[in-house]
């Protein structure tokens, strides 16, 4: 089997610096609709900057380079085993060039390992056999400040008056941008997930949010709700970084779950504007970036 | 624009106002989660005995954040074994956080202002008169442009709590911010939690 450390660091590299360019394109259309010399203009116009600037020295655009999120859609005939070795020791290598802050900690003697190898669940890696010749690799890095304000609620929900329906699920995800504020580095993209347990239902939360920016749900109805979200989050004036002004939200991606008859949980990922996934494929012998 | 450097008299802190964009210059110190923690439990409320080298450098501490600037921000460095230390990205980190604490440790240590995130609390809003000093907010994400203003690493404190955690001791150059809580009471984050709260109660009316 191939050894893809060198490849998968430099998955890492492009992650930690270089934007993808769907986030940067909504980042700079919304930089119009915020007002000549106001905070909010001025937040987008310094985070365009960083964008450039991050991309031209292989910086990471942001100091937290959070919880690194793998995909690996492998087809027969890989090792599950030694690519997560592979995946490690690039995390390490990725870490010791300054591409990734040491970010992994432990709980219980708050010991910062240096290297971003945790125990086996940091980093987070999810393996998924598919057909075909291809493997792909998916890394998403998700910041510590957006996870924080991220929310999980189970329907009903009184404090907001939130049914068991689609119109409770629009009730708790507008509650969540309200009590995040500014905190999770808005603006920022929702993946809300409906259904599911507590752990299957934040997962796929997350999960959702590796599709690109615009990407609609196929059933019409979540579709519309996708739309409503992201246009109703933005009358309530939070604005980037919390100033105040129209952009707090740039996306919402839904994703629907099977549930128990007796729960009905909907949970809310925020992700930060410094929205980093990027995507590897391999190709026979060739290896593109995406 | 205001250009500012520290350390910072009480006569500069009163004249800033929420909305003010203001560039700081000189020395300042970052700190977060781990040194809140570890300033309040070691030297203010005393519940924890000094340990190591915990009262050396509480001696350099007064001395540095005396009229300066704490910054919450857990930065990427390079030079770790060299300890020829640069900032490579180096934005804020989530303040709020720190409003149990930041308060005290303003008031203890006569710190002038706060660098941050996402704003915070009503008992930091009150520190901030009392000390006085404000609340400074960067932009979160920023990394790698606000590394760019970090001139030099002059040293750093408390390593065991690792490079996030543990307090670098910089000096920046026209590093950008905006006053979002100042020493008059005034906070932007209050203000906006208020205005969307309106909004969002008016969505919650509106039917499906």
């Amino acid at each position: 089997m191939r050894d893809l450390t060198n490849e998968i660091l430099e998955l890492i590299r492009r992650t930690s610096s270089s934007l993808p360019p769907d986030v940067e394109k909504r980042l700079r259309e919304s930089i119009e609709k915020e007002e000549p010399g106001s905070a909010a203009r001025g937040a987008l116009e310094t985070i365009l900057k960083n964008i450039d600037l991050s991309r031209a020295n292989s910086t990471p655009i942001c100091q937290d380079t959070g919880t690194p999120i793998f995909y690996v859609h492998y087809p027969l005939g890989w090792s599950t085993i030694k690519l997560k070795e592979q995946i490690r020791a690039a995390m390490a290598e990725a870490t010791k060039r300054s591409f990734m802050r040491p970010n992994a900690v432990d709980a219980i003697y708050d010991k910062n390992t240096g290297n971003n190898l945790g125990g086996d669940d940091f980093p987070y890696v999810h393996f998924e056999e598919v057909e075909g010749d291809d493997l792909t690799i998916e890394l998403m890095l998700k910041g510590g400040g957006c996870e924080n304000v991220g929310r999980q609620y189970s329907l009903p929900d009184n404090t907001v008056g939130a049914g068991r329906d689609l119109a409770g699920v629009r009730k708790v995800v507008l509650d969540a941008v309200q009590k995040a504020q500014g905190q999770g580095c808005a603006p920022g993209i929702l993946g809300v997930s409906i259904g599911g347990d507590r752990g299957s239902s934040y997962i796929k939360s997350k999960e959702v949010l590796f599709s690109e920016m615009g990407t609609r749900n196929e059933d019409p109805k979540l579709a519309e709700l996708e739309e409503r979200l992201t246009q109703e989050a933005n009358e309530m004036g939070i604005g980037p970084m919390g100033f105040g002004g129209k952009t707090t939200v740039l996306d919402t991606k839904i994703i629907g779950l099977s549930r128990l008859p007796a729960s009905y949980f909907v949970s809310v990922s925020y992700m930060c504007w410094a929205y980093r996934r990027r995507k590897m494929t391999v190709k026979g012998e060739e290896v593109t970036y995406a | 624009m205001k250009n500012i450097t520290t350390p910072i008299s009480d006569e500069v802190i009163r004249d800033l106002k929420v909305g003010d964009a203001v560039t700081i210059s000189g020395t300042m110190v970052t700190g977060r989660d781990a040194a809140h923690k570890w300033m309040i439990e070691t030297f203010i409320k005393k519940t924890r005995p000094p340990q190591g080298d915990d009262l050396q450098v509480y001696e350099e501490l007064k001395k540095l954040l005396a009229g300066s600037v704490i910054y919450h921000c857990g930065p990427v460095v390079s030079g770790l074994d060299t300890k020829e230390y640069k900032f490579i990205a180096a934005g804020p980190t989530t303040s709020i956080r720190e409003e149990p604490y930041q308060a005290d440790v303003m008031k203890h240590f006569n710190v002038k202002g706060v660098i941050g995130k996402g704003g915070m609390g009503p008992k930091t809003l009150k520190g901030c008169e009392e000390t006085p000093g404000v609340y400074f907010h960067a932009i979160g994400g920023a990394a790698s442009y606000i590394a760019q203003t970090v001139t030099k690493v002059h040293g750093v404190f408390k390593m065991d709590f690792g490079v996030p955690e543990a307090l670098w001791v910089i000096e920046v150059k026209d590093f950008p911010v905006v006053v979002t809580m100042d020493s008059h009471g005034g906070s932007q984050h209050a203000v906006i939690d208020n205005s969307s709260k309106k909004v969002l109660d008016e969505l919650l009316e509106r039917p499906y």
